[in-house]
């Protein structure tokens, strides 16, 4: 499994072999609040780095989910569908959102380390 | 941007602020809107609605005779200290804003919405004339306190209060100095509105939480009265809407209907030959949520409507929603479709409120 890797979006994502995880940042869902709504892409279909892939919605407004890295979806979550609340526990674990079969390897390199991200988080808060 | 009396103690308790109307206020606080919500249907939430105005018009039975020509409400058979749910309209019946008229001993008091307040007392002044004295009061703070365990806690501080009915208020004492409480709310639940000096709201609010109830934000208020099927202004109503659009003919008194207030002919017309959209409650198929502005449609594609509120309901756990639909749409479980994101979603109409009211009415019935 790969290191951690974020995208400005507040998306984060992991690679074990050609097999991209991805799930939104716990720093997405404080900015969100309590979750209440999830979208998740169908499998089968093949998403571009930086296109819509779902959307989350919060009791006070939806916003879209982007995909960080291109690919096809192999798999989804449906429990944080079933329980969108889950998100909220455990974003960065548990509550993956979809599985790409990655187009390309090289477009993690343009993501940010976990260190990088934090620095970007706090700074567009602030 | 203005600031609450309680600004300072919004931040101290981790608030997160938006703007609204003119006033940085707290829309959540830290366990968020759901758990906020829970704690005022559960137990005790402390509301500031500050930004709110507060209108004092002085007077006697001229007074009465003269607000009777702007405001659609039996303000003769009011009596002292009851207060009643009015609006405040245009020729055409649009509503300028939804309020509360109570009477006070030497006249009345009015709550306004904050994004409206400015509009309304100019307005209402120039149809007074200069007869009366009327001021939007700056010293005053404005608090609600609800949720089942509210009459409790704030009776410890102000005895006697858990004995006003509902839509009835009284003068009490809070260090010393007047206050005045409605039993009232925006949520659905048993509560009240406290009008209380600046100096002393901060006191009196943590007072309050060190008895065990809780601060609630904007963004959980708007939950609670979403479920109780209350209207918001300038979502559920507006300027092109009429009270019975909205469907609420009952806050307009019987035996005013044949007078003279603005937008009365409208009214009149609308009670005879009906109205052509009205304001419905909706209920989304599964968990998706319609927000305001999403188009309504029948099984034929036609647009029938749009949603003027909608999220999601933490007591009912369910999206719901509120809008306007075309007069032959608004039967019980008819099924409508509202696009969202691009894709037709089904969806039924159904009663109002989503969440049952928990009013406190005394020993007597004191009608609507």
């Amino acid at each position: 499994m790969s290191e951690v890797k974020f995208s400005k979006e507040h998306e984060w994502v992991t690679i074990n072999d050609d097999v991209a995880t991805i799930g939104i940042t716990k720093h997405a869902t404080e900015l969100l609040g309590d979750i209440v709504f999830a979208e998740l892409p169908e499998k089968g279909t093949s998403v571009t780095k930086d296109g819509t892939a779902g959307v989350v919605e919060s009791t006070k407004a939806a916003s879209d989910v982007y995909t960080p890295i291109s690919g096809e979806v192999v798999d989804t979550n449906q429990s944080i569908v079933d329980d969108p609340s889950k998100i909220n526990n455990d974003p960065e674990g548990d509550a993956w959102f979809f599985k790409l079969k990655v187009k390309d390897l090289n477009e993690i390199n343009s993501l940010m380390s976990r260190e990088e991200y934090e620095k970007f988080a706090k700074e567009s808060t602030n | 941007m203005n600031k609450t009396a309680l600004y300072n103690l919004h931040k101290k308790f981790n608030a997160k602020f938006v703007s609204f109307a003119g006033y940085e206020m707290p829309i959540q606080y830290k366990d968020g809107i759901i758990a906020e919500h829970n704690l005022t249907r559960e137990k005790s939430g402390i509301f500031d609605v500050s930004h709110m105005g507060q209108l004092f018009i002085l007077g006697d039975d001229k007074l009465t005779d003269k607000l009777q020509n702007i405001f659609p409400t039996d303000l003769k058979n009011l009596s002292i200290n009851q207060s009643k749910y009015s609006f405040l309209m245009n020729e055409n019946a649009g509503i300028h804003d939804d309020l509360i008229i109570t009477k006070i001993s030497n006249g009345y008091m009015i709550i306004l919405n904050a994004a409206c307040k400015e509009k309304d007392f100019k307005i209402i002044k120039s149809k007074l004339g200069v007869d009366f004295k009327i001021s939007l009061s700056k010293d005053l703070s404005l608090i609600a306190v609800q949720g089942p365990e509210s009459k409790n806690l704030i009776e410890k501080i102000i005895p006697g209060v858990n004995k006003l009915k509902f839509m009835f208020g009284g003068d009490f004492k809070f260090n010393s100095n007047n206050i005045y409480v409605t039993r009232s709310g925006y949520t659905g639940e048993d509560g009240f509105e406290i009008s209380i000096n600046n100096n002393d709201v901060v006191q009196f609010v943590e007072t309050l939480i060190s008895l065990g109830s809780n601060l609630i934000g904007l963004g959980a208020r708007d939950t609670l009265r979403l479920e109780a099927g209350l209207c918001l202004y300038g979502n559920d109503i507006d300027e092109n809407t009429s009270p019975l659009e909205a469907n609420l003919k009952w806050a307009i008194s019987k035996n005013r209907i044949n007078s003279n207030f603005p937008g009365a002919k409208k009214i009149q017309r609308q009670i005879n030959e009906g109205v052509t959209k009205l304001r419905v409650g909706i209920k989304p198929e599964g968990k998706i949520i319609a927000r305001e502005s999403t188009k309504i449609f029948d099984e034929n594609n036609n647009q029938i409507g749009k949603i003027t509120s909608g999220s999601f309901g933490p007591s009912v756990k369910s999206p719901i929603a509120m809008g306007y639909v075309n007069n032959t749409y608004t039967k019980e479980n008819t099924k409508i479709f509202l696009e969202i994101r691009g894709k037709k979603v089904s969806a039924s109409v159904c009663k109002l409120p989503f969440y049952k009211k928990n009013y406190y009415k005394g020993d007597i019935n004191v009608g609507s």
